[in-house]
């Protein structure tokens, strides 16, 4: 895609096609002979992951779509139905399910990985932003897809969140009637979370090709956080990182296949399994595990409105991230400090996890009751959701911002294959130089 | 090492972190040794045919269960199910069974409603016309649909099996509301209905009375007919009804993962294969 083209058409009909539709030379510069950095280790397998469940997701989706019926009346029989009579529809139901909680599973880690070894620093901004959009899509189908199955967490949760738009000063209560299309969660409702939850897999689609678009112009970062200086810092992609990709996917379909054939429901709630009744509010409505962090952020503020702005702006900050930053070195590797920053702004994440599956009064330290601050027991998980939001913002706002300009990072290598060539395992000399002469 | 081995920590945790608590305090149902658990765990065919009868004898009464099919019956990994009527159609005892019931129909010539007897097409007939007349049967409470009733409760067929067999009498200091029975296992909450020392009582209130009671369903195949025996069949009556697709689910997944795991080891050696001569 960036720099030059190494592809040569060999028969006839390549030729002509190439200088009609250079689709070929496209694929070969962007899987076959893009040079990738030769040290990337699996954290960097999971873009491939990612890809394999965006195309797990929307071939199931697309099966789905054929059997499922949105209407409020009809809707959860339907997906039983799917279940019961479709043929394998069992399995395409529980990959469809299952395989949402696999994609986040798989997006965290890539964006852990990307905020560890700084690749949303220069020249990598846009790439990330556009990463921070998929996120944002994929939160958007996958809280709408939810509620197709119109059980009470689908319901419930539908109208927990659209109300969360009422807490908007002014416009709050139009816009909230406009996404209902009514003046309650009820059939319109439905109708269009499928239709949207139809459509924007095909938009997450579009914004991955701007993604990998935007991560062959200036290439992969690596473990170093080291740009790549010469050929003999990269191999062709293929087949070293199919080959390598393709194993991470494969372990990965094994954790995939765990749940869906022996523990389908596990990630599920059971009240998802009551038709969807409005009269009736579940004793604790919780999100799926993946929103469980943005659900105790929100909770964390005794504002509604504060909250909603705190939840959104979780995710807002992520797009401000490369200009938060100020440090010069990208890889956490070479900031100790910032290395143990990051790692208890991973503890706070899983914290706060942790704290939106809670119920907000419960205790940390079971029997032990300290004092009522504001509006809560000191020793409940309300607190400890509002010590870990504040450490989510403080590491973006302050702590990265400051440390950049205070640390002392230690020494970088100077190029990829410096580190590479005084590992104790050393291979010959010679063998580094040629990689392209393999495969 | 050290590092993957702190992720998948990470990823565990955030695992666990997930599925959120149901309701308060009910006791967790002890563990019940079903047949159809682990991985490869299959239906008790003997006990799904016991459990039908109770269903059929004591539940159906008042609970529909309108997902399941006479059909599904004699489909593979069924109570009923005869490898000698590979369509379930066709399976003598799913005809028998689905003859028993009258079903609400339309006469095609006339246009009159009309009742005619079950086929194996048909689905289980609810026991009640409509929600009210339910309602109406049972003071007001409303006896849930039990297709998915295995699916739709924390526990599953445990907390079916302790529910129905743990029917406890009130402790001194709880007083019960007329046409409610108090269970341990039933979620809720009683601390404003208890009046005695300590700790409100675990468990809730429930407006189904007490249904099982020993040789209440005589057992065909000669199992003593006890209340826990009786529990315990209808619980896995109940999740075959749910999950009548675990057999087939599980056997399809042992051959996936044999592929995956086979497909993983070739993979790997490729990949050290490939990469031999490049130091990263």
């Amino acid at each position: 895609m960036s720099g030059h083209s190494t592809y040569e058409p060999k028969t006839g009909i390549e030729r002509w096609l190439d200088t009609r539709l250079p689709i070929v030379r496209l694929g070969w510069d962007s899987i076959v002979d893009y040079p990738t950095p030769k040290n990337l280790n699996y954290w960097w397998t999971f873009g491939g992951i990612l890809a394999v469940c965006l195309g797990i997701q929307i071939v199931t989706g697309v099966v789905l779509a054929m059997h499922y019926v949105p209407h409020v009346d009809h809707a959860f029989a339907s997906v039983e139905r799917i279940m019961r009579d479709v043929n394998y529809g069992w399995l395409v139901r529980y990959m469809h399910a299952n395989g949402a909680s696999m994609f986040f599973i798989a997006v965290y880690s890539h964006m852990f990985r990307g905020l560890y070894y700084g690749s949303y620093k220069a020249p990598r901004e846009v790439l990330w932003i556009l990463g921070c959009i998929i996120y944002l899509l994929m939160m958007a189908t996958a809280f709408m897809g939810y509620v197709l199955p119109w059980g009470q967490m689908s319901f419930h949760g539908a109208v927990v969140i659209t109300n969360l738009f009422g807490a908007l000063p002014i416009v709050g209560e139009a816009i909230t009637t406009w996404l209902w299309g009514g003046f309650a969660v009820d059939n319109a409702t439905l109708n269009r979370f499928f239709s949207l939850h139809f459509l924007l897999p095909f938009m997450i689609a579009g914004v991955v090709g701007l993604h990998i678009w935007a991560l062959h112009v200036p290439g992969n970062n690596n473990p170093t956080g080291v740009n790549v200086q010469s050929k003999a810092d990269t191999v062709p992609f293929h087949p070293y990182y199919t080959v390598k990709d393709g194993f991470a996917i494969v372990l990965f379909l094994i954790l995939f296949a765990t749940f869906l054939f022996y523990n389908p429901n596990a990630l599920g709630h059971a009240d998802n399994y009551i038709p969807a009744n409005p009269l009736v509010t579940p004793a604790h409505i919780v999100p799926e595990w993946y929103f469980l962090p943005f659900y105790a952020i929100l909770r964390a503020v005794p504002d509604k409105l504060g909250g909603v702005i705190l939840m959104f702006g979780a995710i807002a900050v992520l797009f401000v991230l490369p200009w938060l930053d100020t440090s010069k070195v990208r890889s956490m590797r070479y900031r100790p400090t910032g290395k143990l920053y990051f790692m208890i702004f991973v503890v706070a994440c899983l914290v706060l996890g942790y704290c939106g599956g809670q119920l907000p009064d419960n205790h940390v330290i079971p029997g032990l009751s300290t004092f009522i601050l504001i509006d809560a027991d000191l020793n409940s998980m309300v607190w400890l959701s509002r010590l870990a939001t504040l450490y989510y913002f403080g590491y973006f706002l302050v702590i990265l911002p400051l440390l950049g300009l205070t640390e002392t990072p230690t020494a970088q290598p100077e190029s990829i294959s410096t580190p590479v060539l005084s590992h104790p395992a050393g291979m010959p000399a010679g063998a580094v130089a040629a990689p392209e002469k393999k495969g | 090492m050290l590092r993957k081995g702190i992720a998948l920590a990470a990823l565990g945790l955030a695992l666990v972190g997930g599925p959120a608590l149901a309701a308060g305090d009910a006791k967790t149902p002890e563990p019940v040794d079903f047949s159809f658990k682990g991985p490869f765990g299959r239906f008790d065919q003997a006990q799904l045919q016991r459990g039908y009868k109770v269903y059929r004898e004591v539940c159906a009464a008042c609970h529909s269960m309108e997902l399941v099919s006479f059909r599904n019956l004699g489909q593979k990994g069924g109570p009923f199910y005869d490898p000698a009527y590979s369509n379930p159609n066709d399976n003598p005892y799913v005809k028998t069974i689905a003859a028993e019931y009258q079903i609400n129909d339309i006469d095609s010539e006339t246009g009159d409603v009309i009742q005619r007897p079950g086929t194996s097409a048909d689905a289980f007939p609810s026991p009640y016309p409509n929600e009210a007349a339910a309602r109406a049967g049972n003071g007001g409470a409303l006896p849930p649909d039990l297709s998915v009733m295995a699916k739709a409760r924390k526990y599953g067929p445990d907390y079916i099996h302790a529910l129905l067999a743990g029917y406890k009498d009130p402790p001194a200091g709880l007083t019960v509301s007329p046409g409610q029975y108090y269970n341990p296992y039933m979620a809720g909450d009683t601390t404003p209905f208890w009046t005695g020392e300590g700790h409100a009582p675990e468990g809730g209130f429930i407006a189904m009375p007490p249904q099982l009671a020993p040789d209440k369903v005589t057992f065909d195949d000669g199992t003593p007919s006890t209340i826990d025996q009786q529990a315990k069949d209808v619980a896995a009556f109940l999740y075959w009804a749910a999950e009548p697709k675990m057999e087939e689910r599980k056997a399809f997944g042992f051959g996936a993962m044999i592929y995956l795991v086979i497909f993983a080891g070739l993979l790997y050696a490729s990949y050290r294969r490939i990469w031999r001569n490049v130091a990263h």
